[in-house]
């Protein structure tokens, strides 16, 4: 199989790096080889950040390069903008609504653009928008919004629910399983 | 066990299952995950040095005691350790030694692009490289034992891309290994001129043997291409054998290094020899490169390929096999930047903006607080290398004279003054200049992710330690003036801060407030605005606060970033008390 690829994008603290290890997870139980590359220390303190997740019978490079995404999952709006030059041309971003100042609009230095999902829309390309925030509040949790959209990415794979929700099992502390299945179940049906 | 694993883990691993001991390491993004999975095991007993030279001798010592031994860093801790491993070259080891060096191309949490291999060369140790987890596993273990095998110390070289990448992993038994019984051989072990002068020939002997180990031990190996017809050839390893393998398959020749240094000479030549068109593909520094020249080996490299930043899939496609990549964007509108940022909540933040009211000339340093850098604080002036802030303070100030400014200050967290801020402050101690270095303890060493250090008394998993006394330290070293102030307070920060600098000697101001980000700090409810009180007038907004934003003419708080009275920095900074904690209306 051609590998396929996954990116993960955000604002530092984000909770991206349990979306990749579930991901990561999920991919090894259905035995596919596996690399996720991540990247610590300064973009985490509330910068842009991207992992990538590839997986398929032999995978070489860990980062996925402008134009290979099959999916983008982004945890911000202005950051699914930012990395959508790194879809394939039908790949498709998975993306939460929410919008978060970055420091030069909070300074006044930027303006934050206005009606994203539209425009990236007319710009051909795939956007699922969700309110992912409100679907983790309502799951419990704010940082459950990690996963609910994993849930909707689970949406256009057709792997049956078990498998995710196996490697959810996996990777979540014990205590935060029930929360985060539900999580996943309301981005799955949002 | 088949196992997806991060390269810094599986390093880890490699130093368990090689049967090492003893580990001491600085952290330092990217290598800093290697020591804290090591710490893990029980069977090895891991520290937190205060700096990277410290980490190297202690694990020297532990080598001369016979153990397996370890200490790690990033590229430029390895400038700090380079004294300890010249010399180390010369003595061997008695228990193998590894060191592991994480780069970082790209510079994604640095301050610049240093190649670890140009240290290897000028010290003549070797330097491994690995390709993904399980090849760092396997190398760890290769190291160790080459390590006792040439009687040399080992680097095992890690950049980004390798420490903080998963791929999966097959992992095996830890093998125990007895302590090498100790013998007195000052020969070997005293560098004075008489010993050294018999060592030198023997690191000589040694690049040599270590150079026929690689020609044909497999660490290096040549990768012959399906396309018999193919002259072409690359020389790769690291990620960029990644990326070559991606583009290219099995399809054309690779020689593949394991072990870039000592250079493998005759396998190059053999590699070469049916060749037309070869070329070396390194990122940073065109060293493999350089080396096939010296052969008489013609080869392409930075000729064609970059010397800055890190290669990809795409750069390699477009570069080396000629295909048209598109990159020309697809969005029609701008997407602002978002550069990394003080957290909120950040400590940091009120003692910057400090600085800034006061038109400060801030020589800086490294750690989170570089991020001061940025606007809306912009008050900082210079960053260097770890310490540099209280050694260039000094001499910014007596290069001056008594036409020096009175508004300098050095800047430095806790960790970074105890790695190589005190040295710089027994100069302003001893030549006595009238300097004034803010420490600002934050109880842990943040920007890699909250390691604990020297100040903190705890140790790398958490348990009672030993804890130097800042205040009592700065005093002894013979600085009168040490003040303590509360980073949040503006006020009292303000007052401590002109105080000061008005004072005719040096000084030291601590300001003492724990991470925001430590477990230990209680995260408290958010603040709201009030909007009949809040006029717009953005004062709240110069600080830089994340969880503020102006919507509408009217701040709002985002309640999921604020920490509430945690910080209060904006509360200090609003004239109009719009700023309400919850429950008091």
């Amino acid at each position: 199989m051609e590998t396929k690829n996954i990116m993960i994008v955000g604002v530092g603290g984000q909770g991206s790096l349990l979306a990749s290890k579930l991901l990561g997870r999920l991919f090894m139980n259905k035995g596919y080889d596996v690399k996720v590359s991540e990247v610590h220390g300064m973009s985490q303190r509330g910068g842009s950040v991207v992992t990538y997740v590839r997986y398929g019978d032999s995978v070489g490079s860990p980062v996925v390069d402008k134009g290979e995404a099959d999916y983008i999952v982004s945890f911000e709006m202005l950051e699914a903008a930012r990395y959508a030059d790194y879809l394939k041309p039908n790949g498709k971003i998975i993306t939460s609504n929410q919008e978060i100042d970055p420091m030069p609009v909070i300074t006044g230095a930027a303006k934050y653009p206005e009606n994203i999902a539209k425009r990236v829309e007319e710009d051909g390309i795939s956007i699922d928008a969700i309110d992912s925030l409100s679907l983790a509040l309502k799951a419990g949790n704010a940082k459950a919004a990690n996963i609910v959209l994993i849930g909707r990415l689970s949406h256009y794979f057709d792997f049956p629910k078990e498998d995710w929700i196996e490697a959810i099992e996996q990777v979540v502390p014990a205590k935060f399983v029930e929360l985060n299945k539900k999580a996943f179940e309301l981005g799955e049906n949002a | 066990m088949k196992e997806l694993m991060l390269g810094n883990k599986a390093f880890a691993r490699g130093l368990y299952e090689a049967g090492c001991t003893f580990a001491s390491s600085y952290p330092g993004t990217p290598s800093t995950e290697i020591t804290e999975e090591a710490a893990k095991y029980d069977e090895i007993y891991c520290e937190w040095a205060p700096n990277e030279k410290v980490a190297m001798e202690a694990a020297f010592g532990a080598s001369l005691a016979g153990k397996r031994a370890f200490c790690g860093m990033k590229h430029v801790g390895l400038n700090v350790a380079a004294d300890p491993l010249y010399t180390m070259s010369y003595t061997g080891v008695r228990g193998g030694l590894v060191v592991g060096v994480a780069d970082d191309p790209g510079m994604h949490s640095s301050q610049n692009e240093q190649d670890t291999r140009h240290h290897a060369i000028a010290s003549k140790v070797p330097v491994l490289e690995p390709s993904n987890s399980q090849e760092t596993l396997e190398f760890v273990k290769i190291a160790f034992d080459i390590s006792e095998r040439f009687d040399t110390p080992v680097i095992v070289k890690m950049c980004t891309r390798i420490s903080h990448s998963q791929s999966v992993v097959e992992t095996g038994e830890r093998e125990e290994r007895e302590t090498i019984p100790y013998v007195k051989d000052p020969a070997k072990y005293v560098m004075v001129p008489a010993n050294a002068k018999i060592r030198h020939p023997f690191v000589e002997e040694r690049v040599k043997k270590l150079s026929d180990w690689g020609n044909t031990s497999g660490i290096n190996r040549i990768e012959k291409g399906t396309d018999a017809e193919s002259r072409r050839g690359f020389i790769t390893g690291s990620t960029s054998y990644q990326y070559i393998k991606e583009v290219f398959g099995d399809s054309v020749s690779i020689l593949k290094l394991g072990m870039p240094y000592p250079f493998p000479d005759e396998l190059i030549k053999e590699f070469a020899k049916d060749l037309d068109d070869i070329t070396v593909v390194e990122e940073m520094d065109p060293i493999v490169e350089e080396h096939c020249k010296s052969l008489g080996i013609n080869v392409h490299g930075k000729d064609i390929l970059p010397i800055v930043g890190e290669y990809s899939q795409n750069l390699i496609a477009k570069v080396l096999a000629g295909q048209d990549i598109d990159e020309n964007s697809k969005i029609d509108f701008e997407t602002p930047v978002r550069p990394p940022i003080m957290c909120p909540g950040c400590p940091h933040r009120g003692i910057f903006y400090t600085l800034k009211k006061n038109k400060c000339i801030v020589i800086g340093d490294i750690g989170c607080y570089t991020l001061a850098a940025a606007e809306p604080l912009a008050a900082m002036d210079m960053t260097l290398c770890m310490g540099a802030s209280v050694s260039a303070t000094h001499g910014f100030l007596k290069a001056l004279g008594k036409d020096a400014p009175k508004n300098v200050v050095g800047v430095i967290g806790d960790s970074t003054f105890i790695h190589s801020g005190m040295t710089g402050l027994a100069e302003i101690a001893y030549n006595q200049s009238n300097a004034t270095i803010i420490i600002l303890d934050n109880s842990t060493t943040g920007m890699t992710g909250q390691q604990e250090n020297p100040t903190t008394g705890y140790d790398i998993k958490g348990d009672p330690a030993g804890k130097i006394d800042l205040e009592a330290l700065v005093k002894a070293m013979g600085i009168r003036r040490v003040r303590v102030v509360d980073p949040l307070d503006l006020k009292a920060c303000n007052a401590v801060v002109k105080e000061e600098l008005a004072a005719e000697e040096p000084s030291v101001i601590i300001t003492r407030r724990p991470c925001v980000l430590l477990k230990s700090v209680k995260k408290l409810p958010p603040l709201r605005v009030n909007p009949d009180k809040c006029t717009g007038c953005s004062a709240c907004m110069k600080i830089g606060c994340p969880a503020l934003a102006m919507k509408d003419g009217k701040v709002v708080v985002d309640e999921t970033l604020c920490v509430g009275s945690g910080c209060d920095l904006c509360v200090q900074m609003c004239g109009f008390g719009a700023f309400e904690h919850p429950g008091e209306e």
